[in-house]
């Protein structure tokens, strides 16, 4: 408790370029552009796979590769391929990181509607597109909120290895906490990601409210 | 009018579903095909509206190939309702019914002044319009089924066993609603079912089809039971066909005797019961205008001297059958010898009986 007032009770905490406010900052902008471009890919890919059924390979590739992956190893992997300095080397493993839940739960989502609804919509004279985005997609909408809600929170914390090549972030007092050995730093930091992530859940539940429709929400 | 000239369905691994199958649906009237698991019925019907594309020959809607025809654009003029109703749970039940109407462009408020139109014909409280179906009792979710499959008013109506999934009582209250809404709507109807008695009630033709799709025989659900066409056939109908038969012959003509003096009524003249020594015995009635031989039967069988009381709509009595005078008519009505088309020595006696296989137009 006494780390954690030191921490946050520390006015040069609060302010300047090692501030937690600009740490929060850059933090977010890793993590927004990673999971942004991860949502990008994998949405619009595992609606496509789900609907058609084609490339379902490609699902169980990539979801069996995310549990494999090291995303430190990555990091440092692409850090050497790519030179130390710009941001590509933290958005990719984050955004390798992020695709697989989002494909998976996207895929799983849409292959998962009823066949019965499937071919009443069908049967109603609807096309293959608009059986997609009016029928498939809204009923697998709380599938596909949670997978973006798995990847968003995966990214938010592990965004803290963008300090290990140098950039900015929360990740940088645990970094800094852990060489200098500033506990207080190291727990703070770790306090603030936790709870970015659960603001991030709690984000996802306020969206899941407002775009997902009742009708489909007392199903599940 | 549609018409099968020839249609196989072979699957790719050989099955066969529809095995050269040539029928005619008349239009205005409900065309049953029955058959057990396997035989191709639900098959026939998707190839109608092509969910499912023939193999080989041909189905045309009044005269048109169906293959001719973008399938969305001929699925949208023909309503289509399936076992489990198929609601899209994430829609409301007014825009659930309005579905065909958006996709044809209908602007939302005439789409769901329509829909609402519908939710009244089909018998249900318009309250339920912004409900979701996860709300609604599986027979009210079938009823909806049925409005969204007539909200574009189509021609033609495809039902795929679509009252199978719900209780019995259920069932036979939405059987009725159907013929209430036919009689009405006078709808080109083709109707899948595995269940005889459904096909013999609702069907103005019916199809019996067996395993590997070939058609049994096609008749009026009244031929159907005094002739079946073969053992299969026979056997499907089952039990009691002589009795299920009853229920397709008028009671009209069962020829009354004046109301005895035992039969005691009260001052409106509505039967209370028989007189007899121990006191009022229980009476059987039955409608002569609007029920059936098998009422009327059945009548005679619940009173203890074996005499029916024929009443007219407000329960007043108009007379009495005994026995006698019951199998007098059953005596017109028997089967023919063999091979012999019935009603035809009967001088048009026959109207009534449901089976006439020319349906009106």
């Amino acid at each position: 408790m006494n780390w954690l007032a030191d921490f946050f009770g520390d006015a040069g905490h609060w302010s300047g370029p090692d501030g937690i406010p600009v740490r929060l900052l850059e933090h977010l902008e890793f993590s927004a552009a990673a999971f942004l471009v991860a949502a990008l890919i994998a949405v619009p890919l595992g609606m496509l796979i789900g609907h058609t059924g084609r490339g379902a390979l490609l699902v169980v590739v990539a979801a069996n590769a995310a549990r494999a992956l090291p995303t430190l190893g990555l990091l440092v992997l692409v850090v050497l391929l790519a030179g130390v300095g710009t941001v590509l080397p933290v958005l990719i493993p984050l955004i390798v990181l992020a695709v697989p839940p989002i494909l998976v739960n996207t895929y799983e989502g849409v292959r998962g509607v009823d066949a019965d609804l499937r071919d009443a919509a069908y049967g109603m004279g609807l096309r293959g597109r608009q059986v997609l985005f009016r029928t498939l997609t809204p009923v697998a909408l709380p599938l596909i909120l949670l997978g973006l809600r798995l990847a968003a929170i995966q990214v938010v914390s592990t965004a803290t290895v963008a300090a290990f090549v140098g950039l900015g972030g929360l990740g940088r007092f645990i970094i800094d906490g852990l060489a200098t050995k500033t506990y207080a730093d190291v727990i703070g930091g770790a306090v603030l990601v936790a709870a970015l992530a659960l603001a991030v859940q709690f984000a996802f539940v306020l969206l899941d409210r407002v775009a997902v429709s009742p009708g489909v929400r007392q199903v599940r | 009018m549609i018409t099968f000239e020839d249609v196989t369905k072979r699957y790719r691994d050989g099955t066969v579903a529809v095995d050269d199958l040539s029928l005619e649906v008349p239009t205005g009237a409900i065309t049953v095909f029955v058959g057990p698991s396997g035989c191709g019925k639900t098959t026939s019907l998707r190839m109608i509206n092509r969910m499912i594309d023939a193999t080989s020959g041909r189905i045309t809607l009044d005269g048109q190939d169906v293959r001719e025809i973008d399938p969305p654009t001929l699925r949208r003029g023909i309503g289509y309702v399936i076992q489990q109703a198929g609601l899209f749970p994430h829609r409301k039940i007014v825009d659930n019914v309005a579905t065909v109407p958006y996709l044809l462009g209908w602007s939302k408020k005439k789409a769901r002044t329509r829909a609402m139109e519908l939710l009244e014909l089909v018998g249900l409280d318009p309250g339920l319009a912004g409900r979701y179906p996860f709300q609604l009792s599986g027979g009210q979710q079938q009823r909806v089924g049925v409005a969204r499959a007539l909200a574009a008013d189509p021609p033609v109506l495809l039902m795929d066993e679509p009252f199978s999934a719900v209780d019995p009582i259920v069932r036979a209250s939405l059987q009725d609603e159907l013929l209430r809404l036919q009689s009405e709507l006078r709808k080109t109807i083709v109707f899948v079912t595995h269940d005889i008695d459904e096909a013999v009630k609702l069907g103005d033709t019916v199809a019996v089809m067996r395993v590997g799709g070939r058609l049994a025989q096609m008749a009026g659900p009244a031929t159907l039971l005094t002739e079946p066409a073969d053992d299969f056939v026979r056997e499907f109908l089952g039990r009691d066909r002589g009795i299920r038969r009853l229920s397709f012959i008028s009671a009209k003509e069962v020829r009354l005797s004046p109301s005895p003096s035992d039969l005691v009524t009260d001052e409106d003249g509505r039967a209370l019961g028989w007189r007899t020594a121990d006191g009022l015995a229980a009476h059987g009635t039955f409608n002569p205008e609007t029920d059936s031989l098998r009422v009327a039967l059945d009548a005679a069988l619940l009173s203890p001297n074996g005499t029916a009381v024929a009443v007219d709509e407000e329960g007043r009595v108009r007379g009495v059958a005994g026995r006698d005078a019951i199998d007098e008519l059953l005596a017109e009505y028997a089967p023919p010898a063999a091979g012999r088309a019935p009603g035809g020595s009967s001088g048009g006696s026959s109207s009534g009986a449901g089976d006439s296989e020319g349906a009106p137009a």
